[in-house]
């Protein structure tokens, strides 16, 4: 049962506090989008053994959607970030850095 | 025979005799008797039947590796299967049954699988679904789901109560016996908050039977002056009866505290589950005796050695009169000098090791007991008690050379540590070929959310096999346990134990290592589960060679004791047999709980009542005045309908849908979803939701939206309201209030949150009524208050104001075709309300409605219903509803998807009416058919009911439903296959039944 920070109230909420949302920083594509390109955007999806960026909510807590990077084979959370963001933010992706030096993930390095 | 022994017992008071029953027999144990410990006192040996061969089984073991002493306990509603016997401590008044035997445990018919054994080996179960085909079902099926289950499942509610509870500790130690309490210790003289967890009543683990001196002290001494120390300390709290059940990700532990089952039932809570979060998390669990596979080790009075040796020293009970130890390793010779100095026979010590012991098999011989070194057992014999066994030399094939009459056997394969709590959230295992075991690698510890490991292993449990070397392992990883939790160690040292020199230990997996197959068809390493050596060694034969593999095949630890005495020796079978390492072929997977817990405790208080707590109306209080049938919506109980006395379910719905139509009627409407959304990008953030333009709403105005999901799909509805500029009230369906205000909040958080947009839910803050039905205007206007005429406010129009001195906000909406209102006022005047318009209603014949009424009136218009017409998979386009997707905006949710080729297929099936040719009422869900079958055989589809009522108005049965080319298919007759063989005929026709011109909602 992980244990993540929101970083909308500070409290370290159980797993229990909060919701999954699936993986973070999707571009929205919309009308005028080719089929691929929705496709992508609607059903295509990270599925990594290692760094991942995710979206949650903490549901039975603040209620605020947040962002978080850990290890989904370690279970290690590297950080939790707000969602009104476009990428990880840099001190998030130091943070990954100091201990995967190298990862990748998407359009992010 | 065993017997309770004129003296000794550390952990009884002969002084309080308890009576229990056991199988109907009245019995007589001493307070601090577990159910083995007083059964064994009462020579009770058998205790239950073998899983698959029904063979007679005994005690084997003194705590919660026991394998065979499974009970029925208890009576009613405190009835529980399955409770071990060496973990269930007696009480007056305790009621035991044996299990899986017929007609009873002496004599038990099913033990002819034991003679059929040659027939039913490893896989049997799985060979039975291939070949033959019909043999399974027939013949099979019938026999093994009769045989399946040891216990029998309880049949009335649980009568018991049981409750949660959370800490948070900096460091968890799960296990009170020396290791742990010095771990304690440790940690609890930093000031860190300390929880210490013994899954037994007592203190100290087993160095006490085992009788270690500990600074200077008798290690009883030194165990009651810790406990005292520890709970002198503020900062530590200590439990018993309290099981470290599990670890999970994060520092997440289970606890399970059992407080009432060594008592008579009680009002107490039974159990209690605790839930912990620890920093840091120590585990002192320590190890387990392994058996030895020699042929006939199930017969009852074959048990492990130093279990044996806790029967005589902790409960004053022998096995019986006559032991013979056996073993490959020093510690079984301990229970050779218990045995001795409590005046019992040790005919022979049979060490599997060329070369023996050490001191302690000095010490034995000294005192005149006969050790044969080199030697083992080729095969004990007996029934329903061992009456000898025979020996062997270890090296051969088995060749007898000698009998010996005994009535018990003391057997010790070695320890394994256990490792479970470390292993349930990742921890790796090393393999210790001199201890042959596995114990815990310190560098593949489970990871944290820092990435650091947060579970150490202490004492037995990490391989440690003498008392000072437990003190001082547990010591010194409390120590860096206490750093890593920011605390201060202190300067003090571990407590000091003895010498205790042992020879080194011998890997025994098979005895003697010769065995031919007739002696390895009656050598057991599951008793539970009924695996014998032979049948791992047929898996690995029949291509079963990964170790989880193996597991399934076999049922190989599979039982409900997890393989806590078989596992080691069934894989180094199963390592021999595939002629690899045993590291290489591994563990399977430890998971938790270490030791079943009861499913009440996991439910907590989270039962009956309190399982998931209703939501109800303002109004309910009149339903349940009133006759209202309740049925389940998302969490609210709405009324069905409305009965009165003597009418049945269906008169009631008729009665209503009539009134309704030719009168009035009032609906509890308050479950609809109520959300205000307010600010400055309210109405374009509506444009997006909705598939219709909400943004040039006027003030005062009512427009009835959709909403779809991403992928284009149908998943809301409900009329949206614009109350001011910037503020809109959007209704939702009754299940829908949580899920689409959370829906919006997603959008608006992680997509478009530079926009000014704030949304609360409001839907219980208000009471909503639909007053509906001709006389509905009629009913307000008497009254009195606000101007409802059709020209102050007309249809699709709403306003505030005051009726019959309530403040309400009044929706000219309709869900029925009726001239209809629905009224919001605030939640604590709904009642009030309601009784005014009843009130006021009587002499135009007002009629209370219910939900199927609701969905009739509906269906007579042809008005959609989520969940009915829609499933997840329909487009607003398949319901007609084109009219609502707006053409002038450039998206919304759902638009783009709402493009792809599948979505826009002509072959779509579309909504229709449907009217039964005979006028009888399709049935539910049922599917048009066509000519032709599709790959399975099966007959095509062209359709299939979505909604389907009796409708009393038009006097016979109507539905709706999504047909191929519906639209266009008017007046034609299509045929849906009922359950029973017969068809039901119905013609498509236009889905508004009633009013078709939509007069009488106008008025």
């Amino acid at each position: 049962m992980l244990v993540l920070t929101c970083p909308c109230c500070g409290v370290e909420a159980d797993e229990t506090e909060l919701a999954a949302g699936g993986q973070a920083h999707i571009k929205r594509e919309t009308v005028g989008a080719s089929d691929d390109a929705f496709e992508e955007y609607m059903f295509m999806r990270e599925n990594p053994k290692g760094v991942h960026f995710e979206r949650w909510r903490h549901a039975n807590g603040c209620g605020k959607w947040f962002h978080a990077a850990r290890c989904t084979m370690t279970l290690e959370v590297f950080g939790t970030y707000t969602a009104q963001t476009y990428e990880p933010p840099a001190d998030i992706r130091a943070a990954i850095t100091a201990k995967r030096p190298g990862w990748s993930w998407g359009r992010f390095s | 025979m065993s017997t309770r022994l004129g003296t000794g017992g550390r952990l009884i008071d002969r002084a309080t005799s308890v009576g229990f029953e056991f199988n109907g027999r009245k019995l007589k144990g001493f307070k601090g008797d577990t159910l083995a410990s007083a059964l064994l006192g009462a020579d009770q040996m058998l205790v239950g039947r073998s899983f698959k061969y029904h063979r007679p089984r005994g005690i084997v073991a003194a705590g919660p590796e026991e394998p065979n002493a499974l009970m029925n306990l208890g009576k009613d509603g405190h009835f529980e299967p399955n409770a071990r016997a060496t973990t269930t401590e007696v009480f007056d008044g305790l009621t035991a049954t044996s299990q899986n035997h017929w007609p009873s445990l002496e004599m038990d018919v099913g033990v002819v699988n034991n003679y059929a054994a040659r027939f039913m080996p490893a896989g049997f179960y799985y060979k039975t679904f291939i070949h033959p085909r019909a043999a399974w079902k027939h013949l099979f099926e019938p026999f093994i789901r009769k045989a399946a289950g040891l216990g029998k499942a309880p049949k009335g509610r649980d009568a018991n109560t049981y409750e949660h509870l959370y800490v948070f500790a900096d460091v968890l130690i799960v296990g009170g016996g020396v290791a742990g309490l010095q771990a304690a210790l440790t940690a609890g003289r930093s000031g860190k908050k300390v929880l210490l967890l013994e899954q037994t009543a007592h203190w100290g683990g087993r160095v006490p039977v085992d009788g270690a001196m500990i600074d200077g002290m008798d290690a009883d001494a030194w165990i009651n002056a810790t406990v005292q120390a520890l709970e002198n300390m503020e900062n530590v709290t200590l439990r018993t009866r309290c099981m470290g059940a599990g670890v999970y990700d994060h520092g997440y532990a289970l606890g399970y505290e059992r407080l009432g089952d060594h008592l008579a039932p009680t009002t107490l809570p039974r159990h209690r589950l605790w839930r912990i979060r620890a920093k840091q998390i120590i585990t002192a669990t320590g190890a387990l005796e392994r058996p030895l596979s020699f042929a006939g080790n199930d017969i009852p009075g074959v048990m492990l050695a130093a279990s044996l040796r806790d029967y005589v020293v902790n409960y004053g009970v022998s096995a019986g009169d006559r032991t013979v130890v056996v073993t490959n390793n020093d510690d079984a010779y301990r229970t050779a000098l218990a045995l001795k100095k409590a005046g019992l026979e040790v005919p022979v010590i049979l060490d599997a090791r060329p070369q023996g012991g050490g001191a302690l098999m000095e010490d034995c011989r000294a005192i005149g007991i006969r050790v044969e070194t080199g030697k083992g057992i080729s095969s004990v014999k007996g029934g329903k008690r061992v009456e000898s066994v025979s020996i062997c030399a270890q090296a051969g094939e088995g060749a007898v050379l000698e009998e010996i009459t005994c009535d018990a056997v003391a057997m010790s394969g070695g320890w394994s540590p256990v490792v479970h709590l470390w292993s349930h959230c990742g921890g790796k295992l090393i393999w210790d070929a001199a201890q042959a075991h596995f114990r815990p690698d310190h560098d593949r510890p489970p990871l944290g959310a820092d990435g650091a490991g947060f579970v150490s292993v202490v004492g037995a449990a990490n391989g440690q096999m003498s008392t000072g070397g437990c003190l001082n392992d547990a010591h010194q990883q409390a120590q860096a346990v206490i750093k890593t939790v920011g605390g201060k160690a202190s300067r003090e040292v571990a407590a000091k134990a003895g010498a205790e020199p042992m020879a080194p230990m011998a890997a025994v997996w098979k005895m003697p290592q010769g065995a031919g197959y007739k002696l390895r068809s009656k050598t057991w390493l599951d008793y539970q589960n009924d695996v014998k050596v032979s049948d791992v060694q047929l898996a690995a034969q029949e291509g079963f060679e990964s170790v989880e593999h193996t597991k399934r095949y076999t049922t190989l630890g599979m039982a409900t004791d997890q393989g806590k005495l078989s596992n080691i020796n069934g894989l180094a079978i199963l390592a021999d047999s595939l002629n690899d390492e045993i590291p290489k072929v591994g563990t399977t997977t430890f998971r938790p709980p270490y030791h079943p817990i009861s499913m009440g405790s996991i439910a907590g208080e989270a039962s009956r009542e309190l399982f998931q707590p209703v939501d109800k109306t303002p109004l309910h209080g009149w339903g349940e005045e009133n006759g209202a049938e309740w049925e389940p919506v998302g969490h609210w109980r709405r009324a069905y309908c409305y009965k009165r006395p003597g009418e049945s379910t269906e008169d009631a719905v008729n009665r209503e849908v009539k009134a309704v139509r030719e009168s009035l009627g009032l609906l509890d409407a308050s479950t609809l979803g109520k959300i205000i959304v307010k600010g400055p990008d309210a109405g374009r953030f509506l444009d997006m939701m909705y598939t219709n333009m909400m943004s040039n709403l006027k003030p005062g105005k009512c427009r009835y939206g959709l909403m779809c999901s991403e992928n284009g799909f149908l998943s809301d509805d409900g009329v949206v309201a614009r109350l001011d500029d910037d503020t809109w009230l959007c209704h939702t369906t009754t299940g829908g209030a949580s899920r689409i205000h959370a829906h919006m909040e997603e959008w608006l958080q992680t997509e478009w949150w530079d926009w000014k947009v704030y949304t609360a839910n409001v839907t219980e803050q208000y009471a909503q009524i639909a007053v509906v039905g001709p006389n509905a205007r009629k009913v307000l206007e008497k009254l009195g208050g606000m101007d409802v005429s059709k020209e102050a406010l007309g249809f699709m129009e709403w306003a505030e104001g005051q009726i019959g001195g309530f403040d309400a906000r009044v929706f000219r909406i309709s869900f029925s075709g009726e001239l209809s209102y629905e009224i919001a006022v605030p939640a604590s005047q709904g009642r009030a309300f309601w009784d005014a318009l009843w009130e006021a209603g009587q002499e135009l014949n007002v009629t209370a409605y219910g939900t199927e009424c609701l969905h009739i009136l509906r269906a007579e218009k042809g008005f959609i219903m989520i969940g009915d017409e829609t499933d997840g998979t329909v487009i607003p386009q398949d319901l007609g509803l084109h009219w609502a997707l707006s053409k002038k905006k450039d998206d919304y949710l759902g638009k783009r998807a709402q493009q792809r080729d599948h979505m826009m297929d002509p072959k779509r099936w579309k909504l229709v009416g449907l009217e039964s040719v005979d006028g009888s009422v399709i049935p539910d869900g049922a599917y048009a058919v066509t000519e032709g079958t599709n790959e399975n055989g099966q007959r095509e589809t062209q359709g299939r009911v979505t909604s389907t009522y009796y409708s009393a108005n038009l006097e016979r049965g109507i539905a709706m439903g999504l047909v191929l080319n519906g639209p266009d298919r008017m007046g034609e007759v299509i045929s849906f296959p009922k359950l029973d063989g017969s068809d039901v005929k119905a013609k498509i026709v236009d889905p508004v039944f009633y009013d078709r011109e939509g007069e009488k909602q106008n008025v």
